[in-house]
């Protein structure tokens, strides 16, 4: 499995092409949203963790679109299908790699997002990044699988996001529920119901897709 | 009275979309009839030629 | 489905829901008083809540069906799982348009996000989502399985959803999500008309069920005997 983590990301970052326009969609989104919120009002401040959480979450689909996208176009799947490995740990390795993948972005988008919203550097910064690490992963879980699927029908591009989107809801609010919350510099344990709502939906979601992700690639 | 407005549209949109969707089927329904129909008077035909 | 049960549905279903419905029409505007203090609107109730219990009994039926399809493979049960979501998908709409009638003269605003109402709203749109790549693959086996990988994730979210959804609008999380909404339902007229509106739904979805995998026995009826007539048609044409 770990060969195959590798051989995802290495073929991700051999065209470094695939991160740099990942990050340059998230920093895209982090401008527009700027845009939509009066740079001298209050409610800047209080939008920050939406905004963050809406650049990582559409860049994410992207990101995710594009990983099999290149898989199709080459019938690289198919090859892979030939290997004598469990169509789960494929599961499992694609995940990790577009986890690992979207994380490698969020070095970027993270302090770029701190100069723009004007964010203090303070050490709620590490619970901003713990809440991405948490919610990146369960976007990947979700995500992954239903690339799976998406990339194999007619609406290609636009089926992903569609599915995704209602799923990933909870990940969504507990992880700007918790941004807001390390943000503001206060206590982690006061958020730790979303914290173990987040985990869950991780551990849920991987159990599920490995379960069922052979049969998103059967022919 | 407001209320009774509401009422109103509430239960006419239930009607309304419930009629729409049993209509949809049932003119569905009775295409896919008519298509069985002529294939297999279709193969009937063929049937008989051969 | 055998022909025992469907010749069981056709002849029973339809005018056991007509008399329900009926009944029910009947119970709710003429025979059931007014609830104290909420005025005529409140009579929407009747007809929303049964319609929002058969949303989440039509997804469970899509999600149990679409994982006995994965399970067993037999088509049938991918069949009921399509009927049950585009009915779900109906019956989502109707409570979210019979809410928002409700909500707008009770509380003068047409969508609170509640958590409830919030979690149908997702719901829809995993329906719609559900549909909607259905629609994108067409009614292939390929196709039927990536819908059932969509019902069963679904289906597993909801919960989550649903519990994230009400942290979302409550400051301290409570236990589980609380049964506001179901007033006292003191008169016992009241809670008879809501019996008869429930039973009125689940027979209305259940015979809607039975109509559209009709169709949709009948469309694959339909291209097998195409497959068969393309299939004779070459023959000839390699005999002659």
């Amino acid at each position: 499995m770990l060969a195959l983590i590798r051989k995802d990301l290495q073929i991700e970052l051999r065209t470094k092409e695939a991160l740099a326009s990942l990050l340059l969609l998230a920093l895209l989104m982090l401008v527009v949203l700027s845009f939509a919120f009066d740079p001298t009002s209050a409610l800047r401040s209080e939008s920050a963790p939406g905004a963050l959480w809406v650049a990582v979450t559409f860049a994410g689909v992207s990101a995710l679109n594009r990983s099999f996208v290149a898989e199709r176009e080459n019938d690289c799947l198919q090859g892979l299908l030939l290997c004598p490995v469990d169509r789960g740990t494929i599961y499992l390795a694609k995940t990790i790699a577009n986890f690992l993948f979207m994380m490698a972005a969020q070095l970027v988008t993270v302090p770029i997002f701190v100069f723009f919203f004007n964010l203090p550097l303070s050490w709620g910064l590490v619970g901003v990044v713990a809440s991405l690490g948490l919610g990146v992963f369960g976007l990947s879980a979700v995500g992954t699988l239903f690339a799976a699927v998406s990339v194999r029908t007619r609406a290609r591009e636009i089926m992903l996001p569609l599915l995704l989107l209602p799923l990933i809801v909870p990940v969504f609010i507990a992880g700007v529920k918790v941004t807001a919350r390390a943000l503001a510099d206060k206590p982690l344990a006061d958020v730790a119901h979303w914290l173990h709502l987040m985990i869950g939906f991780d551990v849920v979601f991987l159990v599920v897709g490995w379960l069922v992700f052979e049969y998103a690639v059967e022919e | 009275m407001d209320n009774l407005n509401f009422l109103f549209a509430a239960y006419t949109a239930v009607w309304v979309l419930l009629f729409l969707y049993i209509h949809i089927l049932a003119r569905r329904n009775r295409s896919l009839e008519k298509d069985i129909e002529e294939l297999r008077a279709l193969l009937e035909r063929r049937a008989r030629e051969r | 489905m055998n022909e025992s049960v469907r010749k069981w549905a056709d002849t029973f279903l339809p005018p056991a829901a007509l008399c329900a419905m009926s009944a029910a029409i009947y119970l709710v505007f003429e025979y059931v008083p007014t609830a104290q203090g909420e005025g005529v609107v409140q009579r929407i109730f009747y007809f929303h809540v049964p319609i929002a219990t058969m949303t989440y009994v039509a997804f469970g039926v899509v999600a149990v069906a679409s994982a006995m399809f994965l399970w067993r493979g037999t088509l049938g049960w991918d069949r009921i799982a399509h009927a049950s979501a585009e009915i779900g998908m109906l019956f989502c709409s109707l409570v979210l348009i019979t809410g928002m009638m409700w909500a707008r003269p009770r509380w003068n605003t047409w969508w609170t996000w509640d958590a409830r109402l919030t979690t149908t709203l997702i719901l829809w749109l995993i329906y719609a989502g559900y549909l909607m790549l259905r629609g994108s693959v067409g009614p292939t086996d390929q196709g039927a399985r990536y819908a059932a990988i969509l019902g069963i994730v679904g289906a597993v979210d909801i919960p989550i959803i649903n519990r994230s959804v009400y942290w979302w609008r409550t400051i301290h999380p409570a236990v589980i999500v609380g049964r506001e909404g179901t007033s006292g339902l003191t008169d016992p007229r009241m809670q008879v008309t809501l019996a008869v509106c429930f039973v009125a739904m689940i027979l209305l979805y259940l015979w809607l069920l039975v109509v559209r995998l009709d169709g949709m026995r009948l469309r694959d009826r339909v291209e097998e005997l195409r497959q068969r007539a393309l299939r004779e048609a070459s023959a000839l044409g390699t005999a002659a």
